[in-house]
């Protein structure tokens, strides 16, 4: 990501995510900033303050103060404070068999960034990823409170969305079916994996959780990889009732998470597993 | 015979510098050598896309040696 404000805007998106995959209202949060001030202009870091508080703005935050320290190499984050009443906090614990997953963004983005690194992706990808990756978690959250039905929720970062989806079913009684058909990704990633364009932290990912995966051959292999892809300011994958789930989804879209799907659902057999269909 | 040594680099710059060899050393048999086999994988899947005639060799410490031919290349030779 070459352009400060907007690597300010997809931090500020991500931090804010954590609040909102628990069901809670963001209200405060603080910058937290490294930055080489004997190297840098100071003008990127006014920009990538500035996105940052663009999305803060959006949100409803206000932004109460931070900390900053000089770096190496830039760094930008925030601690985020919301509310939420104890008795609806959602935790990534909770499927039960039968739940339908929703999934209300595209995978791809770290597959985009590794080819927009190498220069050779593809621009209306980069578009795509970086909308998404600018694009809050909130309106999302919104419908989700609003509904009351949601068992359990994360946001799909770093460990991609097996990896967020087997963190869901970890010691739990219950396993899960992806449909990968289903799974929304951007456009342009699938030929970029084929010619070997993989992010390493992808392979990491899936290294680490294959033990866990029974995958059916009617999964396309680079379909299966992009499961893995390690996202930044990804969606939330929600787990709700399976009378729930047309209607959230419909509800979802209507408001503008325009790529919510249904991509899966917990199953009662095979515990802490997950076949990829 | 071109060598990308690729030996340390991760995900994706192996594929990465193999591109640019491919790119600047058009019709010619290029030796890739990597140590991971992520990055052998990911190479074989490049050649895959490009059509080339690949073959891996594997060497001590985990290491591999890849030989990518242009297969119009080699239907020439024989």
């Amino acid at each position: 990501m070459d352009d400060p404000f907007t690597f300010g805007q997809i931090a500020a998106v991500n931090a804010l995510s954590d609040v909102y995959a628990m069901g809670g209202r963001p209200v405060t949060a603080m910058n937290i900033v490294c930055f080489p001030v004997k190297t840098m202009e100071l003008a990127v870091l006014k920009e990538i303050l500035l996105g940052g508080l663009s999305k803060m703005r959006e949100a409803g935050v206000v932004l109460v103060g931070g900390h900053s320290v000089m770096d190496e190499e830039i760094k930008y984050g925030l601690s985020v404070t919301g509310v939420i009443h104890p008795d609806k906090v959602l935790l990534n614990r909770g499927c039960k068999e039968g739940d339908r997953l929703i999934l209300t963004k595209p995978l791809g983005t770290g597959i985009a960034g590794t080819a927009e690194k190498a220069d050779l992706a593809h621009p209306d990808l980069i578009a795509r990823a970086r909308e998404s990756m600018t694009t809050l978690n909130m309106t999302a959250a919104e419908i989700m409170i609003e509904e009351d039905c949601v068992h359990a929720c994360t946001d799909v970062t770093g460990f991609g969305l097996i990896g967020h989806a087997c963190e869901m079913i970890e010691g739990e009684e219950v396993g899960m079916t992806i449909y990968s058909s289903q799974v929304p990704f951007f456009p342009g990633t699938l030929e970029l994996i084929e010619t070997g364009l993989v992010p390493g932290g992808l392979e990491r990912n899936k290294q680490y959780r294959l033990p866990l995966i029974d995958k059916e051959s009617s999964c396309p292999e680079s379909v299966f990889e992009i499961m893995f892809d390690p996202e930044t300011a990804g969606g939330l994958l929600l787990s709700v009732p399976p009378e729930r789930a047309e209607g959230l989804v419909g509800r979802l879209r209507r408001a503008g998470v325009i790529e919510a799907a249904v991509i899966g659902e917990v199953e009662g057999r095979k515990k802490g597993r997950i076949k990829v269909v | 015979m071109i060598e990308v040594n690729a030996e340390g680099l991760s995900c994706p710059l192996p594929v990465v510098r193999t591109m640019e060899a491919l790119k600047e050393h058009s019709g010619e048999t290029i030796v890739v050598l990597v140590d991971e086999e992520v990055a052998r994988d990911n190479v074989l899947r490049l050649a895959k896309m490009r059509n080339l005639t690949a073959s891996v060799a594997a060497a001590a410490g985990g290491r591999y040696r890849i030989t990518l031919t242009p297969v119009t290349e080699r239907k020439a030779n024989g």
